[in-house]
């Protein structure tokens, strides 16, 4: 088994009502919770959309937020797969697509 | 993480909340700053929705989302309060810290949560709103519905809604209707109007309409909720209270029974077997306890009417002369039309089809109403007269609109004997 992390962007959640939040998150909960039973979840969390970026020579500080809404970083996860194909099939049970979220998929670099 | 932790949301846990806290704020901020109320819950809910799916449901949930709004509330007032006048209950309180947070923590108690809610309500019914826009704004502002799903709902689309929403928040801020009065101040004159919202959001989503079956039974389940909620308290529990959710008790236990898979089931037709036992023994423990006092309301007949459906074991047996005096009484309560409909049917089984028939001659405004004319031809039906009955069919159907009723009455016409053409 290889480590994964997956980068979740985006995913527009401002609009949604509150029947549609609980189910979304309810989604997401089901998901992790079929990942952790399949031996696949290692951990995960969630990232405030709020913060500083530091940058360049000079240490320039600026404020949040980094992207646009649609391209936000909200969260990771990492998880177990066999290989980047199956980490791939893995991610596409990630609730937030309806909401056009994106995952990014990356292997964790083995040392 | 486990899967009772994802079971324990199970309900409408964020849609409840979204009401109780809607209330309470607008409470705490006025009626003017409704929309910053609405604000403060989605980002609330949708703070809660990142960190749960993430971190797992905390142990309270209802108390951590109260924790987080109270926050937000706190920041938007300490923010605001120099430079605006907040107009509410709490406004002398605002502009020290020494009172600030525990004042809005005493409103954020549950019992004052309950409150707000009976005040929201009362305020919404206030009669300068126009019944449409109140009703939206109950839905929208105490049940946590969003416009998208009201329009499902009521089979309009989202604009239409938004503007009965826009039309009700401009007439609160217009009449300064603020939410600082408690109920017994105007519950008199409008308690009536309450019940009548409430039974019109109940009576949407049990109307066979085509929307989906889960919205439908979402606005069953949230009227009934809010009637809860006045029974509860105190000042609001009247015998007609009792009355009206002994009635929505009665025709929420026929849901499953009134579709099947091919469609509407009259209620003729209906396998009683399939009416709710839990919610009908709950209507009669309510009608029972609105018979306090003297008070006659609409409402009890008409769950007097339901409660006689309830006890027959089949369309037969039903005891129509019971049901024709009680729509004798309703009839001094609530006149129109539609009133002397069902007391036509009444009639037609208690006494005979053909003075059944005649009682519906004597209705004159409806002539557009579709189920005037299958009453009609379902009376010329059973008294024999296939080609009136085929003409009354026929009118019901183009005067129908939905899918349901018209699937109804083309199995009716279908089944009128095939000779006749």
């Amino acid at each position: 088994m290889e480590k994964f992390m997956f980068i979740f962007h985006g995913g527009s959640s401002s609009a949604l009502s509150p029947n549609d939040a609980q189910s979304n998150m309810q989604k997401w909960m089901s998901w992790i919770e079929n990942l952790s039973k399949s031996g696949r979840y290692v951990s995960g969390e969630p990232l405030e959309p709020k913060g500083k970026m530091v940058s360049g020579p000079k240490k320039l500080v600026t404020d949040g937020p980094f992207a646009e809404g649609k391209e936000l970083v909200g969260g990771y996860f990492i998880i177990h797969a066999k290989d980047l194909d199956e980490a791939v099939e893995l991610a596409k049970d990630c609730p937030d697509f309806e909401l056009n979220g994106k995952v990014e998929v990356r292997p964790v670099m083995k040392m | 993480m486990s899967s009772q932790s994802i079971n324990q949301l199970a309900g409408h846990l964020f849609r409840h909340e979204a009401g109780k806290m809607a209330a309470v704020l607008t409470r705490i901020l006025g009626s003017d700053r409704l929309e910053v109320a609405e604000d403060i819950v989605q980002d609330t809910l949708i703070k809660a929705m990142e960190t749960w799916r993430f971190n797992g449901v905390p142990e309270n949930p209802s108390a951590w989302l109260h924790t987080v709004a109270k926050n937000k509330a706190l920041d938007y007032i300490r923010s605001r309060a120099r430079h605006e006048q907040i107009h509410s209950e709490i406004a002398r309180t605002i502009h020290s810290e020494w009172t600030l947070p525990s004042s809005v923590s005493r409103l954020f108690s549950e019992h004052e949560m309950e409150d707000s809610q009976l005040r929201m309500m009362f305020a919404a019914c206030h009669p300068s709103i126009p019944e449409e826009s109140q009703v939206a704004l109950v839905l929208k502002v105490l049940c946590g519905l969003s416009a998208r799903e009201i329009a499902v709902a009521f089979l309009t689309n989202e604009e239409t809604i938004q503007k009965r929403i826009f039309r009700a928040k401009e007439k609160l801020r217009e009449e300064r209707i603020n939410l600082e009065m408690p109920v017994q101040t105007f519950l008199s004159d409008r308690i009536e109007a309450v019940l009548k919202v409430l039974y019109l959001l109940f009576n949407e989503g049990y109307h066979p309409a085509e929307s989906n079956a889960q919205t439908r039974e979402d606005l069953c389940e949230e009227s009934m909720r809010l009637v809860y909620l006045l029974i509860q308290n105190p000042v609001t529990r009247q015998p007609k209270v009792f009355a009206l959710m002994a009635l929505m008790c009665f025709q929420a236990s026929r849901f499953d029974a009134r579709s099947d898979s091919v469609g509407f089931v009259s209620l003729e037709q209906q396998d009683r077997s399939l009416w709710n036992k839990a919610l009908m023994d709950q209507g009669f423990s309510w009608l029972e306890q609105s018979s306090e006092g003297d008070e006659l309301s609409e409402y009890h007949v008409e769950a007097a009417i339901a409660a006689v459906h309830m006890k027959a074991s089949s369309f037969q047996e039903t005891n129509w002369r019971q049901l024709l005096s009680l729509y004798d009484v309703l009839g001094t309560l609530k006149s129109g039309p539609i009133v002397a409909l069902n007391r036509a049917i009444a009639i037609g089984y208690a006494r005979s089809y053909s003075e059944g028939l005649e009682a519906l001659k004597n209705i004159t405004e409806l002539s557009n109403n579709h189920y005037y004319h299958s009453a009609t031809g379902n009376f010329c039906l059973l008294l024999g007269q296939q080609d009136k009955a085929m003409e009354a069919y026929t009118k019901a159907m183009q005067l129908a609109t939905a899918t349901v009723d018209k699937d109804f009455l083309q199995k009716k016409i279908n089944s009128i004997s095939p000779s006749f053409v």
